[in-house]
């Protein structure tokens, strides 16, 4: 077990290492002068020779890259352009932003998709699991941010049910502390901001758990309707025990780790996915942080929430694979 | 004794009716009612594509500002007019053949290069497959529409450079696909059998081994299709891939947004397009999978 961790641990070494190379090399691909194309085309002289020299770009690029790798192992992920400060001082609120929303999507993608997929493979070919797989067949296909705009026109215009967009109310904001805002009006005490910051979390995090739960849904169809033809399933069956136990009980265990690996695969495409969510609901997340940056063509800001997203994906693809090996333990010897 | 074992094939195959494997695939797939609406409305927008431009009754950017602005749907205009007095019909119409070449060209670059990739990875191995994998390893550790958005960041937001950052990032899909083809093919008797004749590297993997890896990548291709049509609409919705006036689906959404409360069909038009076609070609590419494919289903 421990030497399948270890060895796990052992190759994401390069890919980290690779990671943290293409993010630092985004910014030499730029074609021409890349602080030229930063500052725009009435900058002068002076001001492009000390951004390439805030920027580093006056050294040879491994100096740079050994550099930058020195500064994001204590911490450093270089400057903001557009507000000349650290971008580690800046990042959370809105990394915060994107937990807060990714966690909720898919904690209703799950609920409702294994959910959905456990009933559609317990009454197989009934009129809910043809339905429910074409449901799901359409969420597959949809591009979330139309989705995302048509919820906006029914649920927000014309029902008036949720708000158009933001994390709070702007008139009474939310006092952050974690930056997570339920936890925060959780330990405030503020039942009042809590069921704002729930009122504003709907939409969106129903536009990013769409596909995933679609996904769920299918896998766990399949996976179940496998399990549920077993001689151990017939036997729990045959010995009278209750419908539900069987389904949620004894099936669902054993089918447990496609539906498990899909999961941990869709929770970092949802960290993807959330860029296009936020930009329609206004969502102060890492995804309008990006989306921002780039019409600012503040680069190190691009290139920092990048690579920070993509260490999330890392490292919620190991915590699969580690959970498989404890689920599964004859998985560690492949 | 190869001579017997061939005189007993000869004698089977002539007993026994003989289907090639395409053929079998394709009665499979004529079964699967999904499968052929998939193919029917691939069909439909692959000829709106190429036929539509020339049959609607406006081009990409007839403007009317005055006298038809933001016009809801009608005999006249049938989906409608956008903010410019433009006919949507005419302009989703237009969009298919952008989103489709974007989809299909981009694919293309994909499989090219991840097939170049994948061949050597695999059929070379050693140090050549250890730098290739880790690259596609390095590439798959972004969530691909965000390493997408880097590319277009770094070399400019315009259609051309969204349809190369689609095609970048679908590489290590096809590369891996191939190498594991080609590592299980390579294996077979009938490469060794090629070998012993003296038949050189390159004649053996273009003659034996690429055919052999063609049905996965024509099943994958297909669903690829899908999503760099969707991606190329989130990178045009997102201000990075086309540009206004031409009438990408994903740029019309993101033109939408700021009239949609008063003319919603601005935005439901392009919308149903995209899903449309993209609901399409996964329907295609399921049923292609469960045809050529049968051990790759899920």
């Amino acid at each position: 077990m421990y030497a399948y961790i270890i060895r796990r641990l052992l190759t994401l070494i390069p890919v980290l290492l690779g990671l943290t190379l293409i993010v630092f090399l985004m910014i030499r691909a730029i074609p021409g002068n890349p602080a030229h194309i930063i500052l725009g085309q009435a900058a002068t002289e002076e001001s492009i020779e000390a951004l390439n020299k805030k920027l580093g770009l006056d050294q040879p690029w491994y100096v740079q890259y050994f550099k930058y790798l020195g500064g994001l192992l204590t911490g450093d992920l270089g400057d903001s352009i557009r507000t000349d400060s650290p971008i580690s001082e800046q990042i959370w609120p809105y990394l915060a932003g994107t937990i807060e929303l990714a966690l909720v999507a898919m904690l209703i993608a799950v609920f409702i998709g294994v959910n959905a997929g456990i009933i559609s493979a317990w009454f197989q070919n009934s009129w809910f699991d043809y339905a429910l797989m074409l449901l799901a067949l359409i969420g597959v296909s949809m591009p979330i941010f139309w989705l995302g705009l048509l919820e906006q026109w029914i649920f927000a215009v014309n029902l008036d049910w949720f708000p158009t967009g933001g994390r709070d109310n702007v008139r009474n904001p939310v006092e952050p502390i974690t930056h997570l805002y339920i936890i925060d009006t959780i330990i405030q005490g503020d039942t009042e901001k809590l069921v704002e910051v729930i009122r504003h979390l709907v939409l969106p995090a129903v536009a990013l758990a769409t596909i995933p739960m679609a996904i769920i849904a299918r896998i766990t169809r399949s996976s179940m309707l496998e399990v549920m033809r077993t001689d151990y399933i017939r036997t729990a069956k045959a010995k009278g025990m209750k419908m539900f136990w069987v389904v949620y009980k004894h099936s669902l265990k054993n089918a447990s780790i496609p539906i498990l690996t899909v999961i941990g695969l869709q929770l970092g495409l949802l960290l993807g996915g959330a860029i296009l969510t936020e930009t329609i609901f206004s969502w102060p997340g890492i995804g309008r942080y990006i989306y921002d940056a780039i019409n600012y063509r503040d680069y190190p800001v691009v290139q920092s929430s990048i690579l920070i997203i993509a260490l999330f994906f890392v490292l919620i693809n190991l915590i699969v694979d580690i959970l498989y090996a404890i689920i599964d333990p004859r998985i560690k010897y492949r | 004794m190869a001579d017997i074992s061939t005189d007993k094939m000869e004698v089977n195959l002539e007993e026994e009716q003989v289907i090639s494997p395409w053929k079998e695939a394709w009665r499979t797939f004529r079964k699967n009612k999904l499968a052929l609406v998939g193919g029917g409305i691939v069909t439909f927008f692959i000829l709106l594509a190429i036929i539509g431009p020339f049959v609607v009754p406006e081009g990409i950017d007839d403007q009317k500002l005055t006298e038809a602005r933001l016009q809801p749907p009608s005999a006249e205009y049938w989906f409608g007019t956008d903010d410019f007095g433009r006919d949507i019909f005419s302009r989703v119409v237009h969009g298919a053949r952008i989103s489709l070449s974007v989809g299909f060209f981009s694919v293309m670059g994909s499989i090219i290069v991840g097939s170049f990739l994948g061949i050597l990875a695999g059929y070379y191995r050693g140090i050549v497959d250890g730098v290739i994998s880790r690259i596609f390893d390095i590439m798959l550790a972004f969530p691909s529409i965000l390493l997408a958005i880097g590319i277009v960041a770094v070399l400019g937001p315009s259609l051309q450079n969204a349809l190369i950052a689609i095609a970048i990032i679908n590489i290590p899909t096809f590369g891996r696909l191939i190498r594991s083809k080609v590592l299980s093919v390579k294996e077979e008797e009938f490469i060794l059998a090629a070998k012993s004749i003296g038949m050189k590297d390159t004649r053996i993997l273009f003659h034996h081994i690429l055919p052999n890896s063609m049905p996965p990548i024509i099943v994958q291709g297909t669903l690829a299709i899908a999503t760099a049509i969707i991606e190329a609409a989130a990178l045009g919705f997102l201000g990075l891939g086309a540009r206004s006036p031409k009438p990408e689906w994903g740029r019309m959404l993101a033109d939408s947004q700021a009239y949609f409360i008063n003319a919603p069909w601005m935005m439901i038009f392009p919308g149903l397009a995209i899903i449309l076609t993209v609901l399409g070609f996964n329907l295609l590419g399921d049923g292609l999978r469960d045809a050529l494919d049968p051990k790759m289903k899920t």
